[in-house]
């Protein structure tokens, strides 16, 4: 147990502060190219630079070539590989706004590392039921899990702190289950992830002074998607995303199609007199998360945040149950 | 939010459970015989059309609980 204990502490220390410290010169040098946008939700005229993906997928990196170099396993080059490739497809989506299409399918190509190291297990894992052999499917569905985790995360990315947030809750339930199956060492992998999400959530938390883009959000459900496939826990990794999961679920049945959010004419949310969010009547507007969140009345930004945490956590919740049910065969 | 979105949640889950017993007791021991080097093809093609058609019920059953648990809440 101790040769996992100092390779999981270690990682851990270096995802973490490498996010930390590479986000603040970071945010200056993108301030000095003047890569802002303006955050729709403040009153005041407010610029926030992005994207922060290059933070992100550094603390990444670092972090899982040290677990490399302990373990040695194809399963960390997969993760990291899968990880990169979405940060490279965020970051052209950052410079260069693509069609709605372009991310979904690009994102494919994100998946091909975890199938040519074969860092896969075509059994899927049911709570109380068992296991299911389906190999021509689970190809499919390593195909279709990556574009779904990272657009899914990228989705949620319309606060202050809320993808990150979001993610930092649903990677360390991901990690709990991972624990509870006794699968150590992918839960150690895992890790990371959390680690890097919480040192950027310092940085991305409501006020922010970054966003992470899509370069940032592709990359941590990327890397999400990732470690369910390789750790074999894709229904738990399915039930702690999914209040994103509904969030695109809502999205989608309501616009009946894949597009790009500047593309919509009709908004979800308006702003009160006192510049709190306000769901609108608008019949041509998506259905979202937020604007559910919003039917009850007007909240502001830091409260539709933290209820969209309170549901992450609830999910995570029954996450960890999933992974104790796991144990359990009828 | 009230228990809408929390309710939407859990019976998301309750429903990943459930389809996940289908999918096994049902799906999993299914096999085709008869054609050769195609049995294995067969089942597979077979398999993934019924794991589609559960995951368009999901959906449909997912739709039809969110517009009743929202329009409730709305209401309330």
């Amino acid at each position: 147990m101790t040769e996992l204990i100092i390779p999981a502490i270690i990682s851990c220390i270096i995802a973490f502060f490498t996010v930390y410290f590479i986000t603040p010169p970071l945010i200056k040098f993108l301030q000095k190219r003047n890569l802002a946008v303006k955050d729709m939700n403040k009153k005041d005229h407010v610029m926030v630079v992005r994207p922060g993906g290059p933070s992100i997928i550094a603390g990444i990196i670092a972090s899982e070539i040290v677990l490399y170099y302990f373990f040695q396993l194809n399963e960390i080059l997969a993760i990291m590989i899968t990880s990169f490739i979405a940060f490279v497809i965020g970051y052209v989506d950052d410079r260069k706004v693509m069609s709605g299409w372009f991310k979904p399918v690009a994102l494919v190509i994100a998946a091909t590392p975890i199938i040519l190291l074969g860092t896969y297990d075509s059994n899927l894992s049911f709570p109380l039921f068992g296991t299911v052999q389906i190999p021509a499917l689970y190809l499919g569905l390593i195909i279709f899990m990556i574009p779904i985790t990272g657009n899914t995360i990228n989705s949620i990315d319309v606060l202050n702190g809320v993808a990150s947030g979001f993610m930092m809750i649903a990677s360390f339930s991901l990690s709990i289950a991972l624990f509870i199956l006794q699968n150590y060492e992918m839960a150690i992998i895992s890790l990371p992830l959390g680690f890097v999400s919480l040192a950027f959530y310092k940085y991305h938390k409501i006020p922010s002074k970054i966003f992470p883009g899509d370069s940032g959000a592709l990359t941590l459900g990327a890397m999400y998607g990732a470690i369910a496939i390789v750790g074999h826990v894709e229904i738990i990794a399915a039930v702690a995303l999914l209040p994103a999961i509904i969030n695109s679920f809502l999205f989608l049945s309501s616009m009946k199609r894949i597009v790009e959010h500047r593309q919509i004419k009709g908004k979800p949310v308006e702003h009160t007199e006192d510049f709190r969010l306000k769901a609108t009547s608008d019949k041509t507007a998506p259905i979202t998360l937020v604007r559910l969140i919003l039917a009850v009345g007007p909240l502001s930004e830091k409260q539709v945040g933290y209820a969209i945490f309170k549901l992450a956590i609830f999910s995570g919740i029954l996450a960890i149950i999933t992974a104790f049910m796991m144990r359990i065969q009828i | 939010m009230k228990i809408g979105l929390f309710g939407f949640l859990f019976v998301m889950w309750a429903l990943i459970i459930a389809g996940g017993g289908i999918l096994v007791t049902i799906l999993g021991p299914f096999s085709i015989s008869g054609y050769g080097d195609l049995d294995l093809l067969l089942t597979s093609i077979l398999k993934a059309i019924i794991a589609i058609i559960l995951v368009v019920i999901w959906v449909l059953v997912l739709s039809k609980l969110k517009n009743w648990i929202f329009k409730k809440e709305i209401k309330s």
